[in-house]
């Protein structure tokens, strides 16, 4: 019994410390809607490229913005998008999931083949080809990134209702009368709990990675919107001159995908050992 | 050979419904390629001339059948920027981007194979523990940054290249390689952590499995078992795993080319969706796609070659 605890509190500590991580880049994209430390959008032309000091923690870029307030909005831009991405993906993904899962059939073979076809590919590649098609800007990227992460849903939902549909608990609720809806939404879904948390972060970095790729290639977020992916590319030209712009943003990503990853992890260790 | 011809046969499919969808993708965007042309001007008789000669008024079917013939014998169309044959504009910027994906396959495999071995056959927990921690480090920085921190460490303070001083092909090959080298690398680090993570967990869960510890009640060292099974086992989903490699791979050069200013695909790509150049476009998505669905296919192929296994299923 003592051993067991020991040990599960080790696994954890993916889940405490990507959890914390989380927890305050989530906070700060929060705490931008209402206060940022200076206006991420004022322009300052006395302090242009300013390095870090007291006033400007991160220093100010090459338009004497502060890129600490910028990188709170930059922050606020990718939960944004990265949230809305998810919900789209697993709500739709658990939609068709759970309906191919549970009935099976033709549609069901259909549809896990087009699934199994969209998830060979890149998402990146496939978002550039919808981005080309229907043009960049925050709600065309949420619209595109969320429709090619419903298949990545939609077979984990699949696969976790075709092992629970024929189980012994399943078809006494069915002998019982309980209806199909009941069945799936009380009895099934729930137990997919468990590989869908890891999923839906998996699917928020995958989000965030995107959003900051395609931003940083100059097709997604349109500037003045503050975004990690864009400030980078802006960062990148003054690299020699300040060094601290692009490390800053570029750390705001890499930890944010970090924190979410850890978490991830941790989640994804638990939901196997029970 | 059934299963290969099985393989084969999908793959084709899979082919023609691809080249369908980008196809239909690009036809059916708002805004006809006329206006983009012609400017916002053209008087309604231009349109339609237009709109004829580019055979815009025929059936969709009919003019996906043409596009495809023409593709497939090395005409991708006219490019609306340049006004220049497509295949032209790819001929010199495809070799670029082949080498960064090979070289960075390369690495990824050359790499990640010792270390995830390495590191699936470790028993310390406490290293264990460092191990996925510093792999899950690695797998979180996005390729175009650590692209930006080689700039910045290894080309602006080291001096070991110059960010942006990309040497083509056609004037000196080394040259052109070792600046690859960078890029290459970029792209390769979060890959090979991804490797690295997949050949762990695999080795690990080998190790669990009944004939290990029958191999090793008959006195088998250690070493002697992973070296001669379970390897060997746990290399059977990495291979589809580099096989996906490859995919983002090449998806990971449309970003770092342009962080690196090396004029390849991916540049191309980007600059042409930024000035809604379709045929451009359109012709290199088919590209890339075709070469996932190959290589997804080659690995199915490899696959049943290593695990005759997987031929009964």
């Amino acid at each position: 019994m003592k051993t067991k605890k020991i040990r599960s509190a080790k696994w954890n500590s993916f889940t405490y410390i990507g959890g914390t991580l989380a927890a305050v880049l989530t906070l700060l994209a929060v705490v931008s809607i209402f206060w940022t430390p200076y206006d991420p959008t004022a322009i300052d032309a006395m302090a242009k490229l300013a390095p870090p000091s007291a006033q400007h923690w991160l220093g100010t870029d090459n338009l004497g913005r502060d890129v600490f307030s910028r990188i709170m909005d930059g922050l606020g831009t990718s939960f944004l998008i990265a949230v809305s991405v998810v919900a789209i993906g697993c709500i739709m993904g658990i939609l068709i999931g759970s309906l191919c899962g549970y009935y099976g059939g033709v549609a069901d073979a259909i549809l896990t083949r087009v699934c199994d076809t969209i998830t060979a590919f890149p998402a990146m590649l496939l978002a550039l080809v919808i981005i080309s098609v229907i043009g960049g800007g925050q709600y065309n990227i949420i619209l595109a990134l969320g429709i090619l992460f419903i298949p990545s849903f939609a077979r984990i939902v699949r696969t976790e209702f075709i092992r629970v549909r024929n189980l012994n608990y399943i078809q006494s609720a069915r002998l019982m009368g309980v209806g199909d809806i009941r069945i799936m939404v009380c009895h099934i879904l729930p137990n997919t709990i468990p590989v869908l948390l890891p999923a839906i972060t998996i699917g928020f970095n995958n989000a965030v990675l995107s959003e900051a790729s395609m931003s940083f290639l100059g097709i997604g977020i349109k500037p003045p919107q503050a975004s990690l992916g864009s400030m980078l590319s802006d960062a990148q030209s003054y690299l020699r001159n300040a060094p601290w712009y692009a490390l800053s943003t570029g750390c705001a990503v890499a930890l944010l995908i970090l924190g979410f990853s850890l978490l991830g992890e941790g989640l994804q260790r638990s939901g196997r050992r029970n | 050979m059934k299963y290969i011809l099985k393989k084969l046969f999908a793959l084709i499919i899979t082919l023609l419904i691809i080249s369908f969808l980008a196809f239909l993708a690009f036809s059916i965007i708002p805004g006809d390629p006329t206006a983009k042309i012609l400017g916002m001007d053209a008087s309604q008789e231009q349109i339609a001339a237009l709109r004829s000669e580019l055979g815009l008024a025929r059936p969709v079917l009919v003019r996906y059948w043409e596009w495809l013939t023409n593709f497939l014998r090395g005409d991708f169309g006219t490019s609306y920027d340049y006004n220049l044959p497509v295949g032209q504009m790819l001929a010199d910027k495809l070799p670029v981007t082949a080498a960064l994906t090979l070289i960075s396959f390369v690495f990824t495999v050359v790499l990640a194979i010792p270390l995830g071995i390495l590191a699936g056959s470790v028993r310390n927990q406490a290293l264990d523990h460092i191990i996925t921690a510093v792999d899950q480090i690695f797998m979180s920085i996005p390729q175009f940054f650590i692209g930006i921190i080689m700039c910045f460490v290894l080309g602006l303070t080291f001096r070991l290249f110059t960010p942006g001083a990309f040497v083509s092909y056609t004037q000196s090959w080394p040259k052109f390689l070792y600046y690859l080298l960078f890029p290459a690398l970029s792209i390769a680090i979060p890959r090979i952590a991804m490797t690295v993570k997949m050949l762990r967990g695999s080795i690990k869960s080998e190790l669990e499995r009944d004939y290990v510890r029958t191999a090793r009640s008959r006195g088998n060292t250690r070493r002697a078992i992973l070296g001669r099974h379970v390897v060997r086992n746990a290399m059977i989903p990495v291979i589809t795993f580099l096989a996906i490699s490859m995919a983002e791979i090449m998806t990971g050069t449309i970003v770092v080319e342009q962080v690196f200013t090396v004029p390849g695909i991916g540049r191309l790509l980007i600059s042409s969706i930024s000035s809604r150049d379709f045929p451009v476009v359109q012709a290199i998505v088919v590209m890339m796609a075709a070469w996932i669905v190959l290589v997804n296919f080659l690995a199915d192929v490899i696959n049943q070659l290593v695990d005759p296994r997987i031929r009964l299923q």
